[in-house]
């Protein structure tokens, strides 16, 4: 069954996109659809029968892969309830994705290409999130990051949509090479990439001796001209690693890909930057969970990046006017929460989240596909307005998917959307975090949750309230959107309301009485929490005050952004020109793309240019291949010359050669 | 006693006997016959006889040393005598198709030919410098005539006259060595000059005597500085000749080259060496330089001949065993490719053009005449040095002698030109498989078609062969030792 869940869709990438020409459109769609959905009905059978058996992790084997020396790479399915949640995530997401796609780009030529690539991307991300090893891992990382830079320039004919896609692969090389030294790290440490022996060991290290005797084990690890002992160099690796997971997963400073990356057509959006890939960073940390819990300083750093993240992505969201940026903003910040459930130890709130947040963010991308599929490819949200007497169905999916997103729910109670439970989790989690950055972060957090709930009301508001700010004509052709994408919006929709209530307590450990257990019984050793992580016990007696704040931070957001896009459309704009510097500043997003353009894009260009035209041009080229060739040539015309016909030329050249020849003789020969 | 001597000596050298009385006879026989039927029948005895001499000296004559020293019969002798036979031979029944159709039919060329073919046998058994000389002049009066022997052409008649302008002073300037050698050492024969130098003070004149002496040499085998006269006369002579000039005398030369220089001269190795690898250099480097700027295949040729001479040269350079085996395998295989190539060329003829000798013409030639095409293919490849063909083997053999010795700037400078070289000889690849087609030849005649096949498996199939033809070689050049 796992075999079949994870090579469906390689099955699909492969007929779609060597046969799709032949096979034709229709063919291919159906195909690669039809297969995804068989791969998402097995992925919920494993997940039920999985997480609600008693059964232990297990692998399922698929072949060796590599043994050289020590290294033993093999292919293996790591089966345990972190695996099948991120299968279910997945493969649900990605079967309504294609699904909806059949109908987004029906008017696109190129869809067997694009349906191939949308499998080709979750084979790479179910290979990613089954790995049993880390070279399997960066298999599927390095995977995913392709079929994303295939599919953001799938357009290959706009520019931008070019350079969005080299962007966002060039952005992730960064990361990726940290991630890559974090592997080679952990190789080093404890010469296995496996995970299984590296938990086993990690555990031993801190158990078996204690934390002196892994201080005395003496240095192991020479990193940048620092000789580290084994704590440090545990630290280093996990840094590594999660640079890593911050480049894939857009954190702050490595998040300047995501917003270009939505020049990809809207369904990858939905399916890559929101709901699965961007979340591979979170998977990860959540894996590697046995070793982040030995080292508190590398937590403290996720903590304080995740929460960074989390509020500067939103204060930017606050006045994009792209309504996919708006959103792809919104999923930073989202993935900045994730980070910082990871670094206060709560493993199982981040991930909650990343499940419930799969489910409302591609509802809401999907969402706004639908409406830009409404009005004719206009994205700017100052040209919309008023949309929603004409699209109705998407109104309500995208009031849904607001509602998840920013929380809606009634604090003490089980009634709320999902994003209610996963994010109170998370700032509940955040305030008894006892690392140095968790304050800090808990007030980032719920300062961004107004935000949060600011932009998003306001995307609501601008797209669909209001005068139409559309030309007529285009107001003349809005229409709803076909069927076949609106039913993956209600099955969305059906998720983003009900996924949190239904697993809240299993994911998050928040139950009380009876089904205190749930949490161990369902995660079992998927998550690691070590002897000093007791955020399952503090968080269930936070004050009131805090498990009300996000509460409260929706409810201004909310009214903020209904005053000033419903009730008074004159505030923004002289808000606006009064802190015009302010603006400016969040509205360039910080001048994040400007300062990396000015560090290192014209740096690199520059150097990039000199060694071309001085370095190899002039260079290599000049004295190299050109260069000798025109030398040849030169050299040819003269020897030819050489040969005038004159007889007495060529006695003469005799005579000078024997001349030489004497002479060398006279003046060697005496030596 | 001296009836011994004397009878010992005939017999040693029946091959050359058989050569000279047998022109002598062909000269009357050209006279009598009917003049339309003179160049047909000569050829055809002339054939005979170098096939006769040839097949006397490798299966009934001895080996051994005769008239008081100054002849000798050895491995190394047979083997280089083997080669100028057969050359010999060879370019002169190809010369047959192309004597009728460009009615080029002097009985008297198939007659000069033998008599230099004698000259080179000579050349190569010469013991002493007196034979040596006779022996070269023998060779070079023939030569001088059949490069002019297109009388009517009057680019043949200029190539015939600067050949014979130039060959006489190197001719001169051989004699002035070697009436210095003989000065300064009081000896002709080749193991006394050896004696002479061995132990002794090696006096400067003795060296001067060298130069000049390995300045003839390098004439005869087109070395640079010395190969001037060879452009022209490869372009200025008809084909046949051409294809002799490249085959025959240089296998002669360079035999003499090397006994020379191995026999005589051994106890003054590092001297000579120094001249032979400035020779090598050079001519490794205008050979591939100067051949690029070429639209004449014949003057390619040359160009590409001097090239060689200069790699043979390496080997010998090396100045050992390895060496001077590579040299003898460089020959044999530089013969095979040469002749195969000039059976080509002259296979170039269009129905209303007759012969011609452009490398343009070649354009297409894939398309109207494959077989041909890669039959030329095949000899560029190997003419080039690319493996497995012969052509490259030739080239690891001395290179290999040459790094053995020592002589690693010599081998670079010989890669590096061969990398040079290699782009004329693919520019006709080039040429023949990927440009328009500018029509194609007309059938090609059936001893050129022999000519060409045999050269080409030969080339093909080296690698297989090579073990036991480098095993005889090497037992050769052992018999200089």
């Amino acid at each position: 069954m796992y075999h079949a869940i994870v090579f469906l869709p390689l099955i699909g990438a492969l007929v779609a996109g060597l046969f799709g020409r032949s096979l034709g459109a229709k063919a291919s769609e159906y195909i690669t659809s039809g297969l995804m959905v068989v791969a998402a009905i097995l992925s919920w059978i494993a997940f039920l029968t999985f997480s609600f058996s008693d059964s232990e992790a297990f692998t399922v084997p698929v072949m060796r892969w590599i043994q050289s020396g020590g290294l033993d790479v093999g292919w293996a399915f790591r089966i345990d309830t972190l695996t099948v949640v991120m299968l279910i995530v997945v493969n649900t997401v990605s079967s309504l994705v294609h699904i909806y796609s059949i109908g987004y780009m029906h008017h696109d030529p190129h869809r067997p290409r694009f349906f191939a690539y949308l499998s080709l991307f979750t084979f790479a991300m179910l290979m990613l999130v089954t790995s049993d090893n880390l070279v399997q891992m960066f298999f599927g990382w390095e995977g995913v990051g392709l079929a994303s830079y295939l599919l953001i320039g799938f357009w290959y004919k706009k520019p931008s949509a070019n350079a969005a896609a080299m962007k966002a692969f060039i952005v992730n090389r960064v990361g990726d090479f940290g991630f890559a030294l974090g592997i080679f790290g952990v190789f080093v440490l404890f010469g296995s990439v496996n995970l299984e022996t590296v938990f086993a060991s990690a555990a031993a290290d801190l158990t078996g001796e204690g934390a002196e005797g892994v201080a005395q084990a003496g240095n192991v690890m020479n990193f940048l001209g620092y000789q580290l002992d084994k704590a440090h160099a545990l630290t280093v690796v996990c840094l590594l690693l999660f640079m890593g997971a911050m480049g894939k997963s857009a954190q702050f400073l490595l998040h300047t890909w995501l917003p270009d990356a939505m020049e990809g057509p809207t369904p990858v959006s939905a399916l890559i930057h929101a709901a699965t890939m961007v979340t591979a960073g979170v998977f990860m940390v959540a894996r590697m969970s046995p070793l982040f819990e030995l080292s508190p300083t590398a937590l403290t750093f996720v903590t304080m990046i995740g929460a960074i993240t989390a509020f500067f992505a939103a204060t930017v969201g606050l006045v994009q006017n792209d309504i996919k940026r708006v959103i792809a903003y919104s999923t930073c910040s989202q993935l900045g929460y994730m980070f910082v459930a990871l670094g206060v130890g709560a493993y199982g709130a981040g991930i909650f989240h990343l499940f419930t947040h799969a489910f409302f963010k591609a509802l809401l991308f999907l969402g706004a596909g639908s409406v830009i599929h409404a009005v004719s490819d206009e994205q700017d949200m100052r040209k919309m307005g008023g949309l929603r007497k004409h699209i109705p169905l998407t109104y309500w999916m995208m009031i849904i998917g607001t509602l998840a997103l920013t929380g809606v729910g009634i604090p003490g109670t089980y009634i709320g959307t999902a994003g209610f439970f996963s994010k109170d989790a998370i700032i509940e989690s955040a305030y008894v975090g006892n690392n140095a950055a968790a304050g800090v972060a808990f007030a980032l957090l719920v300062i961004a949750a107004l935000f949060t709930s600011f932009y998003s009301w306001r995307l609501i508001f601008m797209t669909f309230h209001g005068k139409p700010r559309a030309s007529a004509d285009v107001m003349h052709h809005v229409h709803e959107s076909p069927q076949v994408m609106l039913v993956p919006l209600y099955i969305l929709a059906a998720g983003a309301l009900l996924a949190g209530v239904l697993f809240y307590g299993a994911f998050t450990g928040h139950a009380e009485g009876e089904h205190a257990g749930w949490y161990n019984e369902f995660w079992r050793t998927a998550l690691f929490a070590g002897p000093d992580n007791r955020i399952l016990e503090e968080f269930h007696d936070v004050p009131l005050l805090v498990k009300w704040s996000p509460f409260i931070a929706m409810a201004i957001g909310l009214v903020t952004a209904w005053y000033f896009y419903i009730r008074s459309p004159q505030t923004p704009r002289n808000l606006a020109a009064q802190h015009e510097g302010l603006y400016k500043f969040l509205l360039n997003k910080w001048y994040f793309d400007e300062l990396y353009d000015f560090l290192f894009v014209r740096p690199a260009m520059r150097l990039g240019r000199f060694l071309w035209k001085r370095g190899d041009g002039w260079l290599i080229d000049g004295f190299g291949p050109d260069g000798v060739a025109s030398r040849v040539l030169q050299t040819t015309g003269r020897v030819v010359k050489l040969q005038s016909g004159y007889l007495y030329h060529y006695a003469f050249a005799m005579l000078i050669g024997v001349a030489a020849l004497v002479t060398w003789m006279i003046l060697g020969g005496a030596v | 006693m001296s009836a011994d001597f004397l009878s010992q000596g005939l017999a040693l050298s029946i091959p050359e006997l058989i050569l000279a009385a047998g022109a002598m006879v062909l000269l009357m026989v050209g006279v009598f016959v009917p003049a339309d039927r003179a160049n047909a029948t000569v050829t055809g005895l002339a054939v005979a006889l170098l096939i006769a001499a040839l097949g006397w000296m490798l299966f009934i004559g001895g080996r051994g040393e005769a008239f008081a020293g100054a002849f000798v019969q050895d491995g190394f002798a047979v083997f280089m005598k083997a080669l100028t036979l057969i050359g010999s031979v060879v370019a002169l029944a190809m010369s047959v198709g192309f004597a009728r159709a460009e009615k080029f039919d002097r009985f008297e060329f198939p007659v000069l030919i033998v008599l230099a073919t004698l000259g080179m046998l000579l050349m190569v058994s010469a013991n002493s410098l007196l034979t040596l000389y006779m022996g070269l002049e023998l060779q070079s009066l023939a030569l001088y005539v059949v490069a002019a022997i297109n009388r009517d052409s009057v680019r043949s008649t200029e190539a015939g006259l600067k050949y014979f302008v130039l060959g006489a002073l190197s001719s001169g300037m051989m004699l002035y060595g070697i009436s210095l050698i003989y000065g300064f050492t009081g000896h002709v024969g080749f193991a006394e000059i050896a004696a002479a130098l061995t132990g002794g003070e090696r006096s400067i004149g003795v060296l001067f005597g060298l130069v000049f002496l390995i300045a003839g040499l390098a004439f005869k085998i087109s070395a640079v500085p010395f190969h001037m006269w060879t452009p022209d006369v490869y372009e200025g002579a008809p084909t046949p000749v051409t294809a002799f000039f490249a085959a025959a005398p240089k296998m002669a030369a360079m035999a003499m080259f090397v006994r020379v220089v191995m026999d005589a001269f051994a106890p003054v190795t590092a001297d000579w060496r120094q001249i032979v690898v400035f020779i090598a250099i050079a001519s490794m480097l205008l050979g591939a330089f100067a051949a690029i700027g070429q639209r004449n295949i014949k003057r390619l040729m040359a160009y590409s001949s001097i090239g060689h001479m200069g790699y043979a040269l390496v080997g010998l350079a090396a100045g050992t065993l390895v060496g001077v085996k590579g040299v003898m395998l460089y020959m044999a295989i530089y013969l095979v490719m040469t002749l195969g190539t000039f059976a080509f060329i002259l296979a170039m003829r269009r129905k209303d053009e007759g012969n011609v000798e452009n490398i343009d013409d070649l354009a297409g030639l894939s398309a109207t005449n494959p077989v041909m095409a890669t039959v030329l293919t095949i000899m560029m490849f190997s003419l080039a040095g690319i493996p497995p063909l012969a052509g490259f083997w030739a080239k690891w053999y001395v290179f290999l002698a040459a790094i053995e010795a020592g002589l690693y700037p010599l081998a670079i400078i010989g890669v590096l030109a061969s990398v040079v070289g290699a782009y004329y000889y693919l520019r006709i690849i080039k040429l023949m498989w990927f440009d328009e087609s500018v029509g194609g030849f007309l059938p090609v005649a059936a001893e050129l078609r022999l000519v060409m096949g045999v050269s080409g498996l030969f080339v093909l199939g080296y690698v297989l062969i090579g073990g036991p033809i480098a095993a005889t070689a090497e037992a050769a050049a052992r018999t200089l030792f």
